[in-house]
């Protein structure tokens, strides 16, 4: 028995001495302020004490993505001091009949306002909003609602190709430095993206984030590895693996797991992570993370069913609105005066100066790109139906609140493709 | 050091197989068991969540599925769901043909049905639309049965291994449709607006008289056809079956087909009167769940209205709790765990018991 502890205690020790000696001593990692921070919500306007909104989300916290959207939920839940009874939410409804009957149980406990945020919950969230007219059903990246002919079904997303732009700058304002210290040359400069699907969603991703990275490195090429999932550990860090042994320089993402930041940290290549900043477990390799804020939609939905007013059928929140929110830069990492030039864009974007999908900017088959049909409206045939291209730029998420820019632009590769 | 010879040392208790236990009896260790759970998970909440109070687990639970009218309904609903399930794989375990691929099975019809609401909806009108969608999942799911079934009959290959990689083929089949049905990308169907079955009184009510009235068959099928009885003698005894005559080939063949047209049927319940539409996660794991339904059941088909309503109860309970406690559903899930725990675990106390050793004084009488 007495042998049996004295191991016990000296293993003990030995885990101690362990993690003693895994302290860092290399120079810490810090955060600089966002160049693109949270905006202060404050709220002009009373809620009704009987006033209730339910929130359906396909996951729980342990997904980064729904994660996202209950962090939002608790800012405006503090900001509007909501009780707990005014605010409902069930987590991991799958998109099916589920998600039907999980508004329509939200709608039966009363509530006002019932928010669902996965691509697969529209057509139920649709099913809903036909039976229950004085209910609003807002549903995060759908599509359907500008062709449903709903009142009470509506659309939101956000220009986050605007975020995934200023974070390319960071990007790019990186490679620059690197080719400038000689570790490789301008016509080297070449970015890795990991993506989840081949779908517009993620083709707008890369590619805004792309044009972010060109406009600061002219030289810059870019390879994507889709992994045909949106959370999936593994996959994601072996394609980011795959992709640094192809050469590429600096990584990004878009797909909800740390396996790409992870594989960029153990290889030591810079990586500009997406949903929120990834410092601490990548404190050498982290330069900068965009992602969406939901709480200034929450906040508006809110206030237009307090006010009596309607709800928009498309909702895009941009970066006035602060529904697209960058974090901190890793001063560690990132190159000199990334934060001025991102400040500067900001401002270039808001006032109109700078278009993201400037047609002057990139090319398509060596050409121009002078006129392309768009599919906005959702049919059973995928029709493209409407032009996208207007005063020498393509007009992303205008007609629509959902991305629609899915066209292959020169310069990025994409190394398979993954529906 | 005594010299004493040392005697035989008998533990303090040991476990002996009972011969066997009024069916009372097992029920009343059943249910002692459930309660000893739920009271030991109502003082873990109480403490670990800092609930108002200890019974708030209890009336949670309870809340979950029977706090409205649109909860009980729901509840009926998810209890047909586990129960055709479970009706679908029994068959096949009374003659320990351990099938685990109800979820391909259901899977697979699912698709059958959707591919004809997808490809002649706009044909055909509705009524003969749903005929032959019930006959491409039926067949469908058959199909899916009868392949591990012929596996096994001919050249005895492992059926539980077989019939789960038949799910990962079903899984797989459904998201190569789901590609090429949708070419921007996104996987999502959305809901096909052709083969809805016709609503009666309630959304759910058709669903639950087909899933009652294919219990009553399955149990006249099971115990009082000679079908049910070469199953049951199957089962028992290989040898004894082949002795009397039963051709054991084409039992397990013919059972795995009854099984996976059962699981076909739920398909196609779901294509017709829940989803109508599909994903890779349209069956969400009741296919392995039913596994655990039917055994607790021991393969009796009304003793598994009851084992499916509480396993149902306690999804639906654990959901809730993660609602009204606002907490992740992890917690909820350890909950459910442990009340398995103690309902799994109190069949070992039907099948043994503990003899404790005698005292001393009981043994120099």
């Amino acid at each position: 028995m007495f042998k049996k502890l004295l191991s016990l205690c000296l293993a003990a020790l030995m885990l101690v001495s362990l993690v003693a000696c895994g302290t860092p001593e290399d120079d810490e990692a810090t955060l600089s302020a966002s160049p693109l921070p949270e905006v202060e919500l404050n709220a002009d306007f009373e809620v009704a004490d009987d006033f209730k909104i339910g929130f359906i989300l396909l996951h729980d916290e342990l997904s980064t993505y729904d994660l996202n959207f209950m962090n939002a939920v608790d800012t405006v839940k503090e900001v509007l001091n909501l009780s707990d009874d005014q605010v409902i939410m069930k987590k991991n409804i799958p998109e099916s009949n589920k998600c039907y009957e999980a508004a329509k149980e939200l709608v039966d406990l009363g509530c006002d306002i019932v928010f669902a945020n996965s691509f697969g919950h529209e057509d139920f969230m649709i099913k809903a909003a036909q039976e229950f007219t004085n209910v609003q059903f807002c549903h995060a990246t759908g599509t359907k609602a500008h062709t449903a002919g709903l009142a009470n079904f509506h659309n939101a997303f956000a220009s986050i190709y605007e975020g995934r732009y200023l974070a390319g700058i960071a990007a790019g304002m990186k490679l620059n430095e690197m080719i400038e210290a000689g570790e490789f040359t301008a016509e080297e400069a070449k970015i890795g993206y990991v993506g989840a699907f081949t779908y517009a969603e993620v083709m707008s991703g890369y590619t805004s984030f792309y044009l972010g990275a060109k406009s600061v490195c002219p030289t810059v090429t870019m390879e994507v590895q889709f992994t045909g999932s949106w959370y999936d550990e593994n996959e994601e860090k072996s394609a980011a693996q795959a992709l640094i042994n192809r050469d590429c320089k600096l990584i990004s993402q878009h797909a909800d797991s740390m396996g790409a930041p992870s594989a960029c940290e153990d290889a030591g290549v810079p990586d500009v992570s997406y949903n929120g900043a990834t410092i601490e477990s990548c404190p050498n390799t982290f330069i900068v993370s965009s992602r969406i804020d939901w709480a200034p939609y929450y906040m508006y939905i809110i206030e237009c069913v307090t006010k009596g007013e309607e709800i928009a059928v498309d909702w895009c929140g941009g970066l006035k609105e602060g529904s697209v929110v960058l974090t901190g830069i890793n001063e560690k990492v990132a190159a000199e005066g990334t934060y001025d030039a991102i400040v500067d864009a900001v401002a270039k974007i808001k006032s109109g100066e700078i278009k993201v999908f400037d047609t002057d900017t990139f090319t398509v088959g060596n050409k121009k790109l002078e006129t392309y049909l768009a599919d906005v409206d959702t049919d059973a045939a995928f029709e493209k139906d409407t032009e996208a291209i207007h005063d020498g730029y393509f007009d992303e998420s205008s007609e629509r609140s959902a991305p629609y820019f899915d066209v292959q632009i020169d310069g990025i590769t994409l190394l398979n493709s993954k529906f | 050091m005594s010299n004493e010879i040392k005697k035989t040392h008998e533990p303090l208790f040991h476990v002996a197989k009972r011969d066997s236990l009024s069916p009372l009896k097992g029920l009343l260790i059943r249910v002692i068991a459930i309660v000893v759970a739920i009271l030991l998970c109502s003082i873990l909440t109480f403490f670990l969540i800092g609930t108002k109070n200890p019974f708030s687990l209890i009336s949670t639970l309870v809340d979950g599925s029977f706090g409205s009218e649109l909860r009980i309904w729901r509840f009926a609903k998810d209890l047909a769901v586990m129960l055709c399930i479970s009706l679908a794989v029994t068959p096949a375990f009374r003659m320990k043909f351990w099938n685990i691929g109800a979820e391909g099975q259901v899977l697979i019809g699912t698709l059958a049905s959707i591919s004809c609401a997808f490809y002649i909806g706009d044909a055909v009108p509705n009524g003969v639309l749903l005929v032959i969608m019930f006959f491409a999942s039926v067949v469908a799911g058959a199909v899916w049965g009868l392949i591990p079934a012929v596996f096994k009959a001919l050249w005895n290959t492992n059926e539980t291994l077989f019939t789960l990689m038949m799910n990962y083929v079903a899984t797989y089949l459904v998201a190569f449709a789901l590609i090429k049905w949708t070419p921007d990308g996104s996987s999502t169907l959305g809901i096909v607006e052709h083969g809805h079955l016709p609503e009666i009184f309630h959304p759910y009510l058709l669903l639950i008289v087909i899933v009652g009235a294919l219990t009553l068959g399955i149990y006249i099928y099971l115990y009082h056809s000679k079908q049910g009885y070469e199953i049951s003698v199957v089962g028992e005894s290989q040898k004894t079956a082949c002795y009397i005559g039963i051709n054991v080939k084409k039992v397990v063949i013919r059972t795995m087909v009854v099984s996976g047209a059962i699981c076909g049927v739920m398909g196609f319940l779901y294509a017709s009167a829940l989803d109508h539409t599909i994903t890779t996660a349209t069956v969400g794991g009741l296919g392995f769940t039913a596994i655990m339904v039917s055994w607790l059941a021991k393969f009796n088909p009304f003793i598994m209205i009851a084992t499916s309503a509480l396993i149902v109860f306690l999804n639906q309970g654990s959901s809730q709790m993660s609602t009204a406690f606002n907490i992740s559903s992890a917690f909820p899930n350890v909950i459910v765990g442990i009340i398995l725990f103690f309902i799994i675990g109190c069949e070992f106390f039907i099948n043994y018991r503990i003899k404790f050793r005698k005292s001393k004084g009981d043994a120099e009488k």
